[in-house]
């Protein structure tokens, strides 16, 4: 089974919630939708289970036009950030329902239940009622009951945004494995870069109700097809710069001008966007091809792994992510040098530059 | 502006066997920023509570100051207070709410307008303050609670209590660091409450590590890293938290399921040798031979670091993937960092004899 989106646009009171996406999700995969929010995850989701109508454009299920018909009619089971349980029946009887109401027969419900609930580590839990469980377990639940009944499409709306850091952590761990051996249509909303490269699968990202790419997670993460789609799957957020290329030189600001090396030393005369990731501004050491500027470390934050520096450079605050704990005090003078072979070049629309493979 | 000092605090709700809050003394110093930070229920919040007045302790004493004000009221405090949702006026400007709380102590106006103008510029409020509150974003919304607390001359100290909830991850990125410059601006007393351990890490001068109403560690954000007092703290901070694994240690050596791990120190005492080592994926990394031999169960890419999940016996632990290492799957050979490899007896750190 395949739902497509073919050209949907929705308005809502007057505005556009979503503009012209057109998105085929296919049976077995597992679909990020990753964006802020009011990017339009929600709404996109709402389309596909049918709840929603679209102001234009067409909903197709298997290549067929399923644009009016309503959820009753389609195979789906939703996730939502709010766990959302019975609160007088016992864990069995939550994950069970969606099969009763099915009227599957006795022996054939017990098999699912277990075997749900084996899959989420629910097994020892299933006499209780939701009130006597955690949030994550609370949450596994909801889960459990979504796949429980093979429903062809699964949409979990940001499922972990209300859980504790370490549930979170815990669930990110689980939910691939479970959700790949569900072999549904599944689509996954979040707003965090780090849950869509944990899920794998494709990625869209999405910004202010546009579909910017859609692909494999991680070419989307590294081949960014525009300099909003590298925005939306970066977190510390993209740092960026302008700089106008001339000849063998890059100018970076009215004084300063540095070498165009790496991936800049191919591209043609004109102005550009550079965008590079907090892992490819280093402070101190030289990459074998560099653009260095003089910055001024405003803030460093440590996070455990990995320390975020803020600094200043008169062209804009970037931030730089260091492994491990870095000392580094503010006000301190530092040599900032940003990664010239894997930063991302965009012309003024945005869009990426061709790089020529050097020799 | 305070200082804080917790003196012999504790507290257990109303009808409730256990302790919310085990036995505590502390001393919160004017012009530091803190976090209390640990899972739900571990008496965070009950803390945080007491210190702003809201419950009063069962025991023990709260000092302004040097002043008992252990029985007063939050209003006779001078806390000021950011919660998870925003709290402001809907239907007032942004000027109008952050001008509030200084006309209800009958402020003269041109003084108002003074300090309400100067709490707008350091949130970046002052294109904002003609506008209704209600057509503000809730970051921004947000930014204004805290403006609203930050107005008055008389804070002793400003409280938050998981503040960056419903904020988006790229927006909690700029509210983070206009905490910071706030907090430097000032010089007030801060104290953040959240379970989320890079908002205590990246907030706080020193975060307090807390779990079942008990303080496990309080610490600076690089010692919690790098040194963790208690299994728990390790387990906690980082992500992943730190691998630990029940071991026989005698003398210089961990055995752990048939292999001889090096430690860096010696530990005579031990009773019967039984301990827990625990050591961080960042500290382990993972090579196509050599060290010891693990089974690898996946290799993730999480965008800046590959991060392996591998099997050592009975235990599933972390390394990391250091950068231009391949490996194929099945064995390979984890390393660790020896000055970062601790012990633990009872889930507490045991220190040992340096070699």
């Amino acid at each position: 089974m395949s739902i497509s989106l073919e050209n949907v646009t929705v308005v809502s009171m007057g505005e556009d919630v979503v503009t012209d996406v057109s998105l085929t999700v296919e049976r077995g995969s597992i679909n990020v939708l990753l964006g802020p929010t009011l990017a339009g995850k929600t709404t996109l989701m709402r389309l596909m289970a049918g709840l929603d109508q679209p102001t234009a454009g067409r909903i197709l299920v298997d290549g067929k036009d399923a644009t009016g018909v309503p959820v009753r009619r389609r195979s789906v089971a939703m996730v939502y950030q709010q766990f959302m349980n019975y609160p007088s029946l016992t864990v069995y009887e939550n994950i069970a329902s969606p099969l009763r109401v099915a009227r599957l027969d006795a022996g054939e419900i017990e098999r699912r239940v277990r075997r749900a609930a084996d899959v989420l580590g629910l097994e020892s839990l299933l006499d209780r009622l939701p009130n006597q469980l955690s949030g994550g377990q609370q949450q596994r639940t909801a889960i459990a009951r979504a796949i429980v009944k093979n429903a062809e499409l699964v949409l979990l709306d940001e499922p972990l945004a209300n859980l504790d850091y370490k549930l979170r952590e815990e669930l990110r761990e689980e939910l691939p494995s479970i959700l790949r051996q569900a072999g549904s249509i599944l689509v996954y909303a979040t707003t965090e870069p780090l849950e869509a490269l944990l899920l794998g699968g494709l990625t869209a990202t999405l910004s202010q109700g546009r579909l910017v790419q859609f692909g494999p997670t991680p070419k989307v993460y590294h081949v960014p097809s525009s300099l909003d789609s590298a925005r939306v799957f970066s977190d510390p957020p993209l740092n960026e710069l302008t700089v106008i290329k001339q000849d063998s030189s890059l100018r970076l600001g009215q004084d300063l001008v540095v070498p165009a090396v790496g991936v800049t030393a191919s591209i043609p005369n004109g102005v550009y966007r550079l965008g590079f990731r907090g892992d490819l501004a280093r402070i101190g050491t030289a990459w074998p091809a560099s653009v260095s500027l003089a910055a001024t470390v405003s803030l460093a934050e440590i996070s455990g792994s990995e320390t975020f520096v803020h600094v200043e450079t008169g062209l804009g605050t970037f931030v730089c992510v260091e492994r491990g704990v870095s000392m580094r005090q503010p006000g301190q003078s530092v040599m900032l040098h940003v990664d010239a072979d894997r930063v991302f070049v965009f012309d003024d629309t945005g869009s990426p530059v061709a790089i020529e493979p050097s020799a | 502006m305070a200082r804080i000092t917790l003196d012999g605090i504790a507290h257990s709700y109303p009808r409730s066997a256990t302790m919310a809050l085990q036995p505590l003394n502390h001393v919160w110093e004017q012009g530091r920023a803190y976090a209390l930070l640990g899972p739900s229920g571990c008496g965070k919040t009950t803390l945080l509570n007491i210190i702003s007045g809201l419950i009063s302790p069962s025991q023990g004493r709260v000092l302004f100051d040097g002043k008992d004000v252990t029985l007063l009221p939050t209003e006779q405090r001078n806390i000021a207070q950011v919660f998870q949702f925003p709290v402001i006026y809907d239907t007032m400007t942004v000027g109008e709410n952050l001008a509030f709380p200084l006309k209800n102590r009958r402020m003269e106006r041109s003084a108002i307008r003074a300090r309400v103008a100067e709490i707008a510029e350091l949130l970046d409020l002052t294109g904002d303050l003609p506008r209704r509150a209600r057509a503000l974003t809730v970051e921004a919304k947000q930014k204004v609670s805290l403006g609203r607390g930050l107005v008055r001359a008389d804070v002793a100290a400003m409280l938050f209590d998981e503040p960056l909830t419903v904020i988006d991850p790229a927006l909690k990125w700029h509210l983070r660091s206009k905490l910071k410059a706030v907090h430097r601006a000032l010089d007030l007393l801060m104290i953040y409450v959240t379970h989320d351990q890079v908002e205590a890490l990246t907030f706080a001068d020193e975060v307090v590590v807390m779990k079942d109403g008990r303080v496990l560690q309080v610490a600076s954000p690089a010692q919690l890293f790098e040194r963790p007092e208690h299994t728990f703290v390790g387990y906690f901070i980082g992500s992943p938290g730190m691998n630990l694994m029940a071991a026989k240690v005698s003398d210089h050596v961990a055995h752990v399921s048939g292999q001889d791990i090096e430690l860096g120190a010696r530990y005579p005492k031990i009773k019967n040798g039984d301990a827990v080592i625990g050591f961080r994926p960042d500290f382990a990394s993972l090579s196509p031979e050599g060290g010891i031999p693990v089974q690898v169960r996946r290799i993730e890419d999480l965008g800046r670091r590959r991060l392996a999940r591998v099997a050592l016996g009975p235990h599933e632990i972390f390394a990391n993937v250091p950068e231009g290492v391949s490996i194929g799957g099945g064995q390979a050979g984890l390393t660790i960092q020896q000055d970062r490899l601790f012990v633990y007896v009872d889930d507490e750190l045991v220190l040992g004899d340096r070699r």
